[in-house]
């Protein structure tokens, strides 16, 4: 995506690129001379983009640099900041909970992507058919996306309430459970209701691109006499390669970072059998006032994170830029 | 042509799925205290008991909605507006200053903004702007911005480049070519990051939840979090709080589902 584009504008920028002051960053290579044509760059487009690029700035890249930065420090949210070396690290690192949390995430990614990989991929391919009632489906299909994980949460809560809820109403007694008081029950509500909020979205990116193989390689295929299950095998799943890539990895991505729905649901418990790494370390920072170690956390999950997108990407074969989601 | 048998049963079943908690809710919160204890969970019941409601509203929901609408404001259009301009300078400028800028903000969306909160926390602080309302709108610029930037600079670059020669020709400056060229031509993609970002702010919790403190800053989703702590007994005044809470960004569905849906697959499809 990145090169093509920026071809394009460089092919453009040479025509109107006259009556400008070449800025300091230009100099170095403008003074060499040998490129086929100069790229002065415009007073007015820098001032464009300095609001944006301000904001960026310091509320996005600066607090990533700080995050780093303040994990060398130990501070109580409150009082005065003082670096400590390496004592957050240690203290980090030494901890069960952070081993326990960080065991927790690779739990969370790992059956998040068994869970939903499958399922969106047949329910994308099923609403990419050109019934119309499939338009209709895909709406309603939205729905658990534009709710706050804080509503989901509460909903699920009293859904699941052994005495008012879906247990007696629909007079199903295995669903009477003490859902969010058993360790391994507790993980099977999270895994579902973070099925019910995202498989949404993946189901979404696979219906549009199952509409974009070509319905002439199905024709083919049915001339050859190859039934539904072997088309989607033989064709649907191949083509859907780079598809599944993008999908993994802002599925793997997301599941390292999944905060609301924990918090407001189990706030980690039963005893920390939920207290995954990011819960982990809000915790520690916000409640347990060691802000140093919380960062020490932060820099462990956002490592964590690029190395899981870089290594989805190489996984699949391709360098093709890294998750284009928000990051939200 | 043979059906497709497993993927229409599931598709079916996923529907059920979908639809029975947004169901519940929907029943649950128009029954009494004591039809909730009486009756079938799963059932509708008459009389409607719009008492629920009233209590929501007593409980401050207004002050909430007003807090999330004016969070969501403030955030989304500075965000349009700076992404909208920052992506004409990427779009329109050199590339040898500007490649490198948009590299930055595609860099961005790389950045889990989870792990940022103890630096963010420290920075509001420091700005003197702990527990307030437009503590909460600048980390929700800063972070839409890439997301919003790789829309709209899709978009511009998609404004036939002969109109801007004409512009040239005219004398335009390129102030105005921002404003009266590319601002109208890229309106779609405007409102599809402005319909997704509302929606992105209208359900954040971890920015409320770290840099406000008292009750009357709260936002939507931190208010529904307390107010489900305090009425845990009370299960149909809480979703009729889910309810309210959430009608306005399903009238925002209702009115931008093109857009909203184009704001979510923008960058995953392809």
């Amino acid at each position: 995506m990145t090169s093509p584009s920026a071809v394009r504008q460089d092919v453009r920028v040479g025509a109107d690129a006259s009556q400008t002051r070449a800025r300091r960053q230009s100099a170095p290579r403008a003074r060499r001379g040998t490129e086929p044509h100069r790229e002065p760059v415009h007073v007015s487009h820098v001032l464009f983009a300095l609001p944006a690029l301000l904001f960026f700035g310091v509320f996005a890249l600066l607090p990533l640099v700080g995050v780093l930065v303040l994990s060398f420090t130990s501070w109580n949210g409150i009082g005065a900041i003082h670096f400590t070396g390496l004592t957050s690290w240690t203290e980090a690192l030494s901890r069960s909970t952070t081993w326990h949390g960080l065991a927790l995430v690779v739990l969370m990614i790992v059956a998040t992507w068994l869970l939903q990989t499958p399922l969106s991929i047949l329910l994308g391919t099923f609403l990419a058919g050109q019934q119309r009632y499939r338009n209709v489906l895909a709406i309603l299909y939205f729905l658990p996306l534009l709710l706050s994980s804080a509503a989901i949460a509460i909903t699920f809560k009293s859904l699941l309430d052994p005495n008012f809820g879906l247990a007696s109403g629909l007079n199903l007694p295995f669903l009477k459970q003490n859902w969010l008081g058993d360790s391994v029950l507790v993980w099977i509500v999270l895994l579902v209701i973070i099925a019910w909020q995202f498989i949404p979205f993946h189901t979404l990116i696979y219906q549009g691109a199952v509409r974009q193989i070509p319905r002439s390689m199905f024709e083919a295929a049915e001339i050859d006499g190859a039934g539904r299950v072997r088309q989607f095998f033989s064709i649907t799943l191949p083509q859907l390669k780079y598809t599944l890539i993008t999908s993994s990895t802002l599925m793997v991505v997301g599941a390292l970072t999944y905060f609301d729905i924990i918090f407001v649901l189990t706030q980690g418990g039963p005893g920390s059998s939920t207290r995954i790494l990011p819960l982990d370390m809000y915790l520690t920072g916000f409640r347990g006032n060691e802000m140093g170690v919380a960062s020490a956390l932060a820099v462990i999950l956002v490592v964590l994170g690029l190395g899981l997108a870089l290594g989805v990407q190489r996984l699949g074969g391709t360098d093709a830029s890294a998750s284009q989601m928000e990051g939200a | 042509m043979r059906r497709n048998w497993i993927g229409g049963a599931f598709g079916w079943l996923w529907l059920v799925a979908v639809l029975l908690p947004i169901y519940f809710v929907a029943i649950t919160s128009v029954k009494s205290i004591a039809t909730y204890f009486g009756s079938n969970p799963v059932l509708p019941s008459a009389p409607l008991a719009l008492e629920n409601v009233t209590a929501v509203l007593e409980a401050d929901f207004g002050m909430y909605l007003v807090n999330s609408v004016v969070v969501a404001l403030g955030t989304v259009i500075p965000l349009v507006l700076m992404g909208f301009m920052a992506s004409f300078s990427i779009v329109r400028g050199g590339r040898r200053f500007f490649g490198p800028v948009r590299s930055l903000f595609l860099l961005g969306l790389a950045i889990p903004v989870q792990a940022t909160i103890v630096p963010i926390y420290l920075l509001i602080i420091r700005l003197h702007m702990y527990d307030s309302l437009a503590a909460l709108m600048l980390p929700g610029i800063a972070f839409g911005l890439p997301l919003s930037i790789l829309i709209i600079s899709n978009s511009l670059r998609d404004v036939p480049r002969e109109l801007f020669e004409a512009m040239d020709i005219d004398g335009c400056s390129e102030w105005q070519k921002m404003w009266r060229l590319a601002f109208p031509m890229t309106r779609p993609a405007l409102v599809t990051v402005g319909v997704y970002q509302a929606l992105m702010s209208w359900n954040g919790f971890l920015f409320p939840l770290i840099l406000t403190q008292s009750p009357d800053k709260r936002t939507l989703p931190l208010a529904l979090w307390s107010f489900q702590g305090e009425y845990a007994t009370n299960v149909p005044v809480v979703m009729a709080a889910v309810v309210l809470s959430s009608i306005p960004i399903i009238v925002l569905y209702a009115l931008g589902r093109r857009y909203l849906v184009g704001g979510m697959t923008a960058g995953a499809g392809k």
